[in-house]
């Protein structure tokens, strides 16, 4: 961490988006994780991702469990709605929250300790809800702010800093994501900022439970040599399916893509995704496929990124419970009170 | 072809990222001195100064500034540091100094140096000689040193005082000066037999106007340098009522300053050009504003009007400016009838010429069409090998700060020639680099953005002023107003120094900087990279800092343009891949007599 305030002034031509914000203008509080914590990188991506989607700060709502990635929406989007609730519970608060207010933009950050194991359960049932939210997990392979116990995601036979072996099997979070019901799955890195701000634009936009399993290094507890979890280990074995660009409605499409390598998906706002395909064999709307996909790597010994399933028709659980268009907070009495005779027809069904 | 990895053993690459020092010809470690002034050291500061610039005191009131434009302050938020007038706070607060200053040896080396003319260029070659043992006499046509300083630079800008503390520094160390001596032939002068001359005579001609009504008319028609060295001499005490000044630079700005100290009630300045084209400092136009005294811009002089022997006023032209493609100006009249303005004097201050009438042309040294002497752009020799040019004699009229700079050039020059060596094989600069870190967040500069803007100097009651021309009009900062505005330099020669080896890419420090200066991308060609950049590097004066190539076969790229010198980048690197190194740069001076 710094112990001097980042300063405000900015690079003069720093470029503004459609609200004429800078991207600097979607900070938070100046980070008191250590140097070089990959969760930084994501909160940066988040950043990046915002900015681009211009985003208005009090139209996104973040919110996160326990843990050194739960503490990161503090230091981004300072201006927007925030929940740190407690270990494992961010689901239970974003169901909460989007049930009241189907307007804002759901942005949960846990950590594999957070989502894997305390929270597991709550993680299972948001997903088969299908929350319209971003759900992304800081996956370092270790409860990071109690300082580096093993977590259900480390890799079996890595092994600590210390040494000591993981005797026990690791938990797919994307895989489970993927098998419960969520409609976009990825997996990504936090070094590779090029991979990771186009895929958070997208899950942003996505109606749906969106989920991203971003690997991101915990430079003090698990970077060393014997870890899977490391900067180095993961660039050595990353596989990448593919690359995403996003492009809005308003704008044409202007990057090169190659068909038979490249698709097309048009997004329920009418933006486009490109996806530029590097594993051409990979079919991302096939749940089957996409899990066997993320089976066979890890038997190999890969780490696969990329957008790993992709499900075509955004759903999410106000369609399913077909819940009212508004949010609560602008129902007026004339939305809420049913009236003297839908009173007693409400009564009389419970006689 | 993809450009190569910065090769920062070269000092001039780290010396380029000190914008004000770059810019300063003398090279002056500005953050260096700002630092001590905050830190209340002010002696110290001021010998910094001395060393590079010789009259810290007189420069911390006067200097042209160049390193202010340059300040890379300018760029991140439009206001430069005062660099000059905290060289003054040194200068007003330092304990006594006569022990710190070198003395000339008890035994000289025998060798004799002749230097004609006692202004700053003089000055400032026999300090650096003088300690040297060389045996230094300066020949002055007045009986006093100084040149324009004394002469022209008016008292309520620089009080005499000031002035005759730092020639005299230069006086006690050993230099004689023979007064009132004015070299008439320097054929004769050359039979002194001196073992090197230097010419710095400065450019002492002003420019006359040639229009109709001049003869007549000259008793009230006065050259402006010459009038303010007869303000200065105390010839001249009083002006007219009605007073025109006829030019749109500096000296135009004194001589309409002082004017309205001698009496004029109705002093107006007569500018060519349109008043943005005007080669005046922003600065001095501004303090000539404060005073009230209006300008007129697009005003062409057309007649001196005359009536019974006696000037009574003048006749303008109206133009308007118009710019071809080039930029190249013509000024259009406008076809307004002439416009007649009443006065009883009328100063011209509209350039001054060099006048070496007194140099006989067979005597080997080579003058040009503009009768300019050739001299060498480095080692300042003139083509008779043992007479050297420095100051407003080599190149026309410049300022101080340039002739301190070529007087270090000079005396380096004369030095080698004296030992019977090659003058193109010149001493090296002084350069360190060395970590400024102390601990886990703590360097030794304070890395922390200062959010404050520039601190105005107070100045002092306007009446009085106008009443005594020789009131110092700036009061300079006093001990508060200088720490905060020292506070407000970036520290631009804490480097941010970056090693591959170290750097395992997590990015970190690109998310830190709040300048978006750092890249990781694919290496290219400087302008395609240039352009690839987080934000586009668009500012070419700035260099960009490559390293070689790293393991994901990208480099790093840091545009040095708007760099803070704010260490985050170093206080979030995991791997202490970057490292904020204290630079520090010190121009070659004569076998660096005068350096501790
Ligand atoms: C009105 C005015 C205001 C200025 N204000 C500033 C300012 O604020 N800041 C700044 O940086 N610069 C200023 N300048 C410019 C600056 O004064 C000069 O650039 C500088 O003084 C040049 O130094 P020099 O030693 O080369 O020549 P000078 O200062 O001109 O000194 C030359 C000396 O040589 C003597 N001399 C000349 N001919 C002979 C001879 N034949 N024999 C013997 N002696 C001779 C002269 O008497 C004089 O003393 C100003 C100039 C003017 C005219
Ligand atoms: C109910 C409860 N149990 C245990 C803890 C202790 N605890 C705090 S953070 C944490 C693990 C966090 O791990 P992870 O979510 O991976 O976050 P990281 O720090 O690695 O980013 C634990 C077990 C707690 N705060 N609350
Ligand atoms: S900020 Fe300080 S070091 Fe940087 S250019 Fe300005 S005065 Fe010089
Ligand atoms: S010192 Fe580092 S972090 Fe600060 S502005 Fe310069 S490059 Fe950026
Ligand atoms: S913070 Fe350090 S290790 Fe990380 S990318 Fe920057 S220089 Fe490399
Ligand atoms: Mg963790």
């Amino acid at each position: 961490m710094s112990f001097i305030k980042k300063p405000s002034v900015h690079h003069p031509k720093l470029p503004t988006n459609a609200l004429g914000l800078n991207r600097r203008d979607y900070e938070g509080a100046l980070s008191t994780l250590c140097a070089g914590c990959g969760h930084d990188s994501v909160s940066s991506a988040i950043i990046e991702a915002c900015y681009n989607l211009s985003i208005p700060a009090h139209k996104l709502a973040k919110l996160s469990g326990i843990g050194c990635s739960s503490k990161t929406p503090t230091y981004f989007l300072n201006k927007s709605h925030g929940f740190n609730s407690v270990h494992g519970r961010m689901p239970s608060v974003a169901t909460g929250a989007n049930l009241a207010n189907r307007d804002l933009v759901y942005l949960g950050v846990s950590g594999d300790g957070d989502t894997a194991s305390i929270g597991l359960g709550q993680f299972c049932h948001i997903i088969r809800r299908r929350l319209n939210m971003l759900y992304v997990v800081d996956n370092n392979g270790t409860y990071g702010l109690t300082k580096g116990q093993f977590s259900a995601t480390n890799d079996k036979n890595s092994k600590s800093k210390k040494g000591e072996d993981n005797p026990f099997e690791s938990i797919d979070l994307a895989a489970l994501a993927i098998q419960l019901g969520a409609g976009f799955v990825a997996r990504s890195f936090s070094g590779d900022k090029d991979q990771l701000i186009p895929l958070m634009t997208a899950a942003l936009k996505y109606r749906g439970f969106a989920f991203i399993d971003v690997v991101s290094p915990c430079v003090t507890f698990n970077n060393h040599s014997q870890s899977t979890k490391s900067y180095e280990y993961f660039r050595e074995h990353n596989e990448a399916l593919g690359y995403l660009d996003v492009i809005p409605e308003t704008e044409e499409i202007k990057v090169n893509y190659k068909e038979g390598s490249s698709a097309q998906v048009q997004m329920h706002d009418g933006s486009k995704m490109i996806l530029h395909k590097l594993d051409k064999s990979h079919n991302l709307y096939d749940r089957g496929n996409s899990i066997k996909i993320l089976n066979d790597h890890q038997t190999k010994g890969s780490i696969v990124t990329g957008l790993i399933y992709l499900d075509k028709e955004e759903r999410d659980l106000h369609d399913t419970i077909n819940s009212n268009q508004k949010p609560l907070n602008i129902l007026t009495e004339k939305d809420l009170c049913p009236g003297s005779k839908g009173l007693d027809y409400v009564n009389a069904s419970f006689r | 072809m993809p450009m190569r990895p910065t090769d920062i053993s070269d000092p001039e690459y780290f010396h380029k990222v000190v914008d004000c020092q770059w810019a300063c010809p003398a090279h002056t470690p500005v953050p260096e001195y700002i630092r001590l002034i905050a830190d209340g050291k002010y002696t110290d500061a001021y010998m910094i100064n001395w060393e590079s610039n010789v009259f810290p005191g007189i420069l911390g009131r006067t200097c042209d500034r160049p390193c202010e434009p340059a300040c890379r302050r300018v760029r991140v938020e439009d206001e430069p540091v005062a660099i000059c007038r905290l060289k003054r706070v040194a200068a007003d607060y330092k304990d006594d100094i006569t022990d710190l200053i070198p003395k000339a040896p008890k035994k000289t080396n025998g060798k004799k140096i002749a230097l004609l003319g006692a202004g700053p260029v003089s000055l400032a070659v026999a300090r650096d000689l003088v300690p040297l043992g060389y045996e230094c006499t300066a020949y002055e046509r007045d009986h006093v040193p100084g040149g324009l300083m004394r002469t022209n630079i008016p008292s309520f800008r620089l009080p005499a005082e000031v002035l005759d503390e730092e020639c005299n520094q230069i006086i006690n160390m050993g230099l004689d000066v023979e007064y009132n001596y004015e070299v008439k032939s320097f054929k004769e002068f050359l039979k002194l037999d001196h073992d090197a001359v230097f010419i710095g005579t400065g450019a002492p001609k002003g420019k006359d106007l040639n229009l109709p009504g001049r003869e007549e008319a000259s008793k009230n028609i006065h050259i402006g340098i010459d009038f303010l060295a007869s303000v200065a001499f105390e010839h001249v005490s009083k002006v007219g009522k009605k007073v025109i000044v006829l030019g749109g630079g500096n000296t135009a700005m004194d001589c309409c300053r002082t004017a309205v100290r001698l009496g004029g009630e109705s002093v107006g300045v007569y500018v060519r050009s349109p008043q943005a084209d005007m080669k005046a400092s922003d600065w001095e136009i501004e303090e000539a504003e404060m005073e009230n005294i209006p300008i007129f811009e697009n005003h062409v002089p057309k007649k001196f009007l005359v009536k019974e022997g006696k000037l009574w006023g003048m006749l303008f032209e109206k133009v308007t400016a118009q710019y071809d493609e080039n930029n190249k100006r013509k000024l259009i009249p406008t076809g307004e009838p002439l416009v007649t303005v009443e006065c009883d004097d009328v100063l011209m201050a509209i350039g001054q010429d060099n006048a070496f009438e007194w140099i006989e042309k067979d005597i080997g040294i080579e003058f040009d069409e503009w009768d300019m002497p050739t001299v060498d752009k480095k080692t300042m020799q003139s083509t008779l090998p043992k007479v050297f040019f420095g100051g407003d004699a080599a190149w026309g009229p410049e300022n101080i700060i340039t002739a301190v700079a070529h007087a270090h050039e000079v005396a380096i020059s004369i030095d080698l020639y004296c030992n019977n060596l090659d003058l193109i094989e010149r001493p090296a600069p002084h350069v360190f680099l060395k970590s400024s870190k102390m601990g886990l967040h703590e360097w030794s500069y304070d890395n922390g953005y200062d959010e404050v803007n520039r601190l105005a100097v107070p100045h002092a009651d306007l009446k009085s002023s106008l009443k005594d021309r020789k009131l110092e009009v700036e009061l300079g900062y006093d001990e508060k107003m200088a720490f905060e505005e020292a506070s407000r330099c970036l520290n631009c020669d804490a480097q941010t120094v970056f090693e591959e080896s170290r750097c395992i890419e997590c990015d970190a420090c690109v998310d830190i900087c709040p300048e978006d200066c750092i890249n990781f991308i694919e290496n290219d060609e400087e302008e395609a990279l240039r352009l690839n950049l987080r934000v586009p590097a668009l500012n070419l004066a700035e260099d960009l800092y490559v390293s070689d190539i790293l393991p994901t076969a990208r480099v790093m790229v840091k545009d040095e343009d708007l760099c803070l010198h704010c260490g985050l980048c170093a206080e979030r690197c995991p791997t202490g891949a970057w490292d904020m190194q204290k630079f520090f740069y010190m121009g070659a001076q004569a076998k660096d007599g005068c350096s501790k």
